[in-house]
Parts: structure tokens; sequence; C-alpha cells
């Protein structure tokens, strides 16, 4: 789960880390308000889960309230590569000596805790990394001992940070490895770490990632990410309980089990269709979570044409096929289905399918088969006999 | 033979006592898996259709010496689970459960580095191990799988049976199926079951199964390429899956240009690995590098 850069910050406040006083404001008069109260000159910033929010126009530093007036206005409402602003963060502008970067992550390959520091902030670190990889520390932390302030020194100084400043990047580094272990980040990012001309260590940017397994135990984050911006099917599916992704193609996907699902998104490509949605509908899913899955996928109008991908473990086909059944039943699908049944009951499954005769639904035996065959269908062309 | 559960499993449950972990356990015992007992805390002395019911690992140990642990244990109680089976000496422990923090995930698999190195984790989030005709320790569907020479490791469940079925409709048969899982911080690796196969002298040929996300089959096709003498096929799901997005899998993500699907099949077919496009191609490749019926270039 991505966090905003202001509920980013709000955690690195929490453990310690300094960051500039400001405020998350969805109106232009908010903002305003907001500005007299941290102070001008103010930056305005856009927040939406995207990167290049500065190129495309959603930072902007404003002197008084005329420019703070005009930048709200200007950024409110924008649209940053496809993410609509709702809400800007107001905070007193930072004067800036010099900006490094900080992060911590989950190293899966090692499997330790990954700390990261270069003194070439501001920028796209990946570039930093590719470039001059050598001005970019990275230091595993034993994960059952945690980060030292003494380690953070050594990693400051190893980058190469100004020495009256090692010790308050230290503080920064053990703050930001405390945010990411007592918040279940996957991700907590600062870029830039920014350095004032008073030598003060602040983090000017906060890029977080929460472990969405972890939630149970951190009810106050439970409500963060950016809910204005969630695909509205996204947000329904997750409160249904289903695994869900939404595509920009026609083809709807409905499968079992996530690996399964993500082969039939390769396979309907690579028969040369575009799927509309990844939806894994789970190891022992019944009748009822197919019939709440296939009403999922047709809320997405751009579908034209609906893949039912079984291959049943602890799954049942003949559950499936009564949750097919009881879902036409139900929703009177306009458009062609075609299912594949395989595994666990599968012959008692595609009798039931052919003994409802569901209208516009075709059965296939392979899913190669039963890719082509939906392609076809999406583009309007027809198959072999329905099921 | 074959590798980590067999007719010497002894196997001992953590949430035998539950809807989930009963059926299973059960479901196991009538493959012919030797199931010695199960642990859930306050109900020692109970038992599951003949199966006692531990209070702990410890009395577990004491009492029936499982060298196999399953865990069916909600998520937030896994971990610790794992680690109790673990001191209580289980050498192999196999997670079943899905759904916990990956930060337990990372404390649990360097506390049985540094504290218990003897025992080995399988998952979590996996679907356990099957060693066709001899034993079934998880989820696994059994009757898809032939007992035979094919050794697979997959992070995926549906996607094992998919492809371990089209294999044995090609008459050929498996020495084990080890489901590793799709967590980010799985308790063992490709490279970890390669090398058990590599050993293994019933299994002729490996079957991978991959999919998006971290970098353990690029490790794998280093592995491959240095250390091991049998033919390996496989297959990567997630070609299409957008960066950022995770699908379905807590660890199948693309996180900015690394963990995609194309960069890992191209570091196996680097290696030499031959990778199929679909689960019906990959079935196809090894069954034909078992001298089986030939599939077009």
């Amino acid at each position: 789960m991505d966090l905003l850069e202001y509920q980013g910050k709000q955690l690195f406040a929490r453990h310690g880390l300094k960051v500039s006083s400001g405020k998350a404001v969805t109106s232009v008069e908010d903002a305003l308000v907001a500005a007299d109260e941290v102070g001008y000159p103010v930056v305005v910033k856009a927040q939406v889960l995207i990167g290049g929010r500065g190129k495309a126009g959603g930072v902007k530093l404003a002197a008084n309230e005329s420019e703070a007036r005009e930048h709200a206005a200007n950024i409110l409402g924008m649209d940053i590569k496809g993410h609509t602003v709702r809400t800007v963060w107001i905070e007193h502008a930072s004067d800036i000596a010099s900006e490094y970067y900080a992060s911590v992550l989950l190293d899966r390959s090692a499997k330790q805790p990954l700390v990261m520091f270069s003194v070439e902030g501001g920028v796209d670190i990946e570039e930093v990394a590719e470039r001059t990889p050598e001005k970019l520390i990275r230091h595993h932390v034993d994960a059952l001992k945690g980060l030292s302030h003494e380690e953070g020194a050594q990693i400051a100084r190893d980058g190469g940070a100004d020495a009256d400043v090692v010790d308050g990047v230290a503080d920064a580094l053990v703050a930001l490895y405390e945010v990411w272990l007592a918040e279940d980040a996957t991700l907590a990012e600062i870029n830039p770490l920014i350095v004032t001309p008073e030598r003060e260590v602040k983090a000017l940017d906060s890029k977080v990632s929460l472990d969405g397994n972890a939630l149970y135990r951190h009810p106050e984050n439970q409500s963060l990410s950016d809910k204005e911006n969630e695909d509205p099917l996204e947000r329904r599916a997750k409160e249904e309980g289903l695994q869900f992704v939404k595509l920009d193609g026609d083809i709807g996907i409905l499968g079992n089990g996530a690996g399964l699902v993500m082969s039939t998104l390769d396979v309907v490509a690579g028969a040369g269709g575009e799927p509309a949605n990844f939806l894994d509908a789970g190891g022992g899913s019944n009748a009822e979570t197919i019939k709440q899955a296939v009403d999922l996928i047709l809320a997405n109008e751009a579908v034209k044409a609906v893949l039912v991908n079984i291959f049943a473990g602890i799954t049942r086909c003949d559950e499936v096929a009564l949750g097919l059944i009881a879902a036409f039943g139900e929703i009177k699908p306009s458009v062609p289905f075609v299912v594949r049944l395989d595994g666990t009951n599968d012959v008692e499954g595609r009798r039931l399918l052919s003994e409802a005769a569901l209208p516009n639904v075709h059965s296939a035996k392979t899913m190669n088969e039963a890719a082509e065959m939906v392609v076809a269908l999406a583009a309007g062309q027809p198959v072999g006999a329905p099921a | 033979m074959s590798v980590l559960v067999d007719e010497g499993t002894r196997l001992c449950v953590a949430g035998i006592t539950g809807r989930e972990g009963s059926f299973h356990t059960l479901n196991n015992r009538r493959y012919g898996t030797n199931v010695v007992g199960g642990v859930t805390p306050g109900k020692g002395g109970q038992d599951v259709e003949g199966i006692p019911v531990f209070d702990s690992w410890a009395d577990a140990m004491s009492e029936a010496q499982p060298n196999t642990a399953m865990i069916f244990v909600p998520p937030r109680f896994a971990a610790d689970a794992i680690l109790e089976a673990a001191g209580a000496g289980v050498e192999l422990v196999i997670a079943i459960t899905e759904g916990i923090p990956a930060h337990d995930e990372l404390r649990v698999y360097n506390t049985l580095e540094r504290d218990h190195p003897g025992t080995r984790l399988i998952g979590p989030n996996c679907p356990g191990i099957l060693s066709p005709g001899k034993a079934n320790v998880g989820i696994i569907p059994a009757s898809f799988f032939e007992q035979g020479n094919v050794g697979v490791v997959s992070r995926s469940g549906t996607l094992t049976y998919q492809i371990g079925n089209e294999i044995a409709r090609a008459g050929f048969g498996c020495s084990s199926i080890v489901g590793i899982g799709g967590d980010p911080v799985p308790g063992s690796s490709f490279v970890d079951v390669l090398e058990l196969f590599q050993a293994d002298d019933d299994t002729e040929l490996v079957v991978l199964s991959g999919e998006i996300g971290g970098s353990a089959e690029e490790e794998a096709a280093e592995y491959i390429a240095e250390n091991m003498s049998k033919p390996v096929v496989a297959y990567i799901a997630g070609f299409t899956a957008p960066a950022g997005k995770q699908m379905g899998h807590a660890g199948a993500i693309v996180s900015g240009s690394s963990g995609t699907a194309a960069a890992k099949a191209q570091a196996l077919e680097a290696k030499g690995v031959r990778v199929g496009r679909t689960p019906t191609e990959a079935a196809a490749i090894a069954v034909e590098v078992l001298g089986g019926a030939s599939v077009g270039a």
C-alpha cells in the first residue's frame, strides 16, 4: 500500500524524523489558511502517487498570498499522468544547502533490510545507481539487531556526507529504519534528504509503502492510501475480498490461483487479446465467490468477452459451474463467455454447464484453445458450437 | 527416491483443530502420510480422528517425535508457530498459511538461520510438498500427479497443478512437487530446492515455475549453469503484468524495472534453460527432453 507524500511525512514525524510543518488541504481557501499558519514562503505540492510531479508543474513555490492562490488553483484538479490532484500539501519552504538521498527497503534477495544513502539526492536514484554506483552506499542491516547510530554514522561517512552533519544523517537513518520497522513498511524513502544552511537534516519528500498483510496491527494506518484516486472497481474488489487488478483491455479474466491467472493474462495476450483485469477467485472459491467475481468483471463496461479459466485443486469445478449458473440467472450478461474447467470434478462441472444451456457460453478444452476463442469473440468473430 | 517428504515423514500439524487444518491433515493421512500429531495450545489431550493433539511443540516432540511440521494457523500466529516447531528440533517446517507480514517472514528467516540452522522452512503461502506414491504434506491435489522422475518446484499452486497434470497426461510422473510459495521472503528458494533435486537419484529433469517479483529466478539461472547436470525446463508467469501492481501473491510485483518476467526468462535462457511461453509449452518441452512426443521448435 503506497502512501501519499504527506501521509509518509506524518509517519516520519511520529518516529522523530525532522520534516517541515505543513498541512494537507483540498481547497484554495484552505490552502491560504494553511499558508498563513506555516508562514511564507510556502511550497504547494500536489499529492498523487506518481513520480514526476515537479516536471508536470505540480510543485510550486509561493512567496505571498496571491502566488499561493494562483498555484493552489492551478494544481488542485490538475491531471498528472492520469492521477487527478485532489489534495495539496502546503509546507513552509526550506532553504537548501545540500540534497542527499536515503532509503530503507526489504532486500528480497539478501533477505535482510537494506539501507541506501547517497549525497547525490534530489534526482532519480536509479540513474545515480547506474551512472555512478560508487556514490550510492548500500548497507545490509542485521534484521535481528537493527540499525545502530554508529552504523548510521559509518554509512554517512562512507557516502561522503559533510563532516558536520554525519551525526544528523545518522539520526535520520536510524529514525527512517524505525519507520520502516515499526510501521511494517516494505519501503521508506527520502529524496531529497536536505541539509539546511543551519545544518539541520530534514526530509523534504517521502515515499512509503506499507505491507498490506501487516495492517491488522496498525489500525491507525488502515485509512491511509490514495482513496480518491483508487480505481472504483479495485476498491470494490478490496471490500469484497477479491484479488483484482484493473487492466486496460476488453477481455474479462476469471481464474483461480495467482499464478494461473497471471499465466492466463499472458496466454490471452499471446493470442492477440488484451485482458481487462486480473481476478484470482482464490484456491477454495465457491459458487458465491464466482458470482461476485462475474459481477465485478462485468461492472467494467469495456469488457467485450469473458474467459473463465479454472484448474481446480481445492476448488471444485461443479461449484464453479453452479456459481456461473447462479450469476447468469441474476446478471444476464450481454457479452459472450468462454469457460475452461479442468481438474477436480471437471466432468460434473461441464455437465452442469451444458445442461443449463446458458446463452452465449462456450466451452473450451484447454487454456490455449480458450484464449483463442475468447480473443475471437471479443473481436466479434464467431467460434464453434456453444457449450 | 524423492525430496523432503516420503515414507519416513512423521508429520505434526500446527492448527490441526481448525476447519482447514483438520480437513487437509486428514486428506494427507488418507494419502498415506504418517501423521503423528497436531499442536493447538489449550487443546492438548484431545484428538482429531485418532491423531493426538498436544499443547506445545515440545510436548509433541517428546511424545510423538515428528520430523516434519505443517503450519496451518492464521497469519498472526504463524511466525511463532514456525519458530516453536524449529525450537523443538523439527527438521522440516512447511508453512501453508497465506498473509503473514513480510517483517515476520524476515524475522523468521533470519532467526532460523542464526538459531536453528538444522531446520528447513518451505513456504509460507505455499501449497506444500507432494512425493507421489509416498507422502503428501499440504494441499496439493495428489490425483493429478503420477509417480515418476520429474521434479517440480514452483511459486504458484494452481500453475503447478496445470503443468504437472499436462506432464501426467503425456505419460510421465513426478519425483516430488515442491511449492516454495508466493511471498517476498520464502524460507527456501528455487536454488535450495534445485540443489535437492540435483542430488536426488530419481529426479531426471526439473520443471521450474516462476513468476514476476524478486530475483529468485535469476539466482536459479546462475545456480543451474554452475551446479546442475540435470536438465531444467522453466515457465515464467506475468509477462503482461503492469509495474507496481501486486498480482495476487504478496511477492508477485514488478518494482520499477526489476522483477519482470521478460528479464527472468532472458536470464534463464542465457544460461541454456529452455523456457516455455505457456504452461502447455513448458510441459511439452519437458516431455520432449524426457524422450516423449516431440514439440515443434
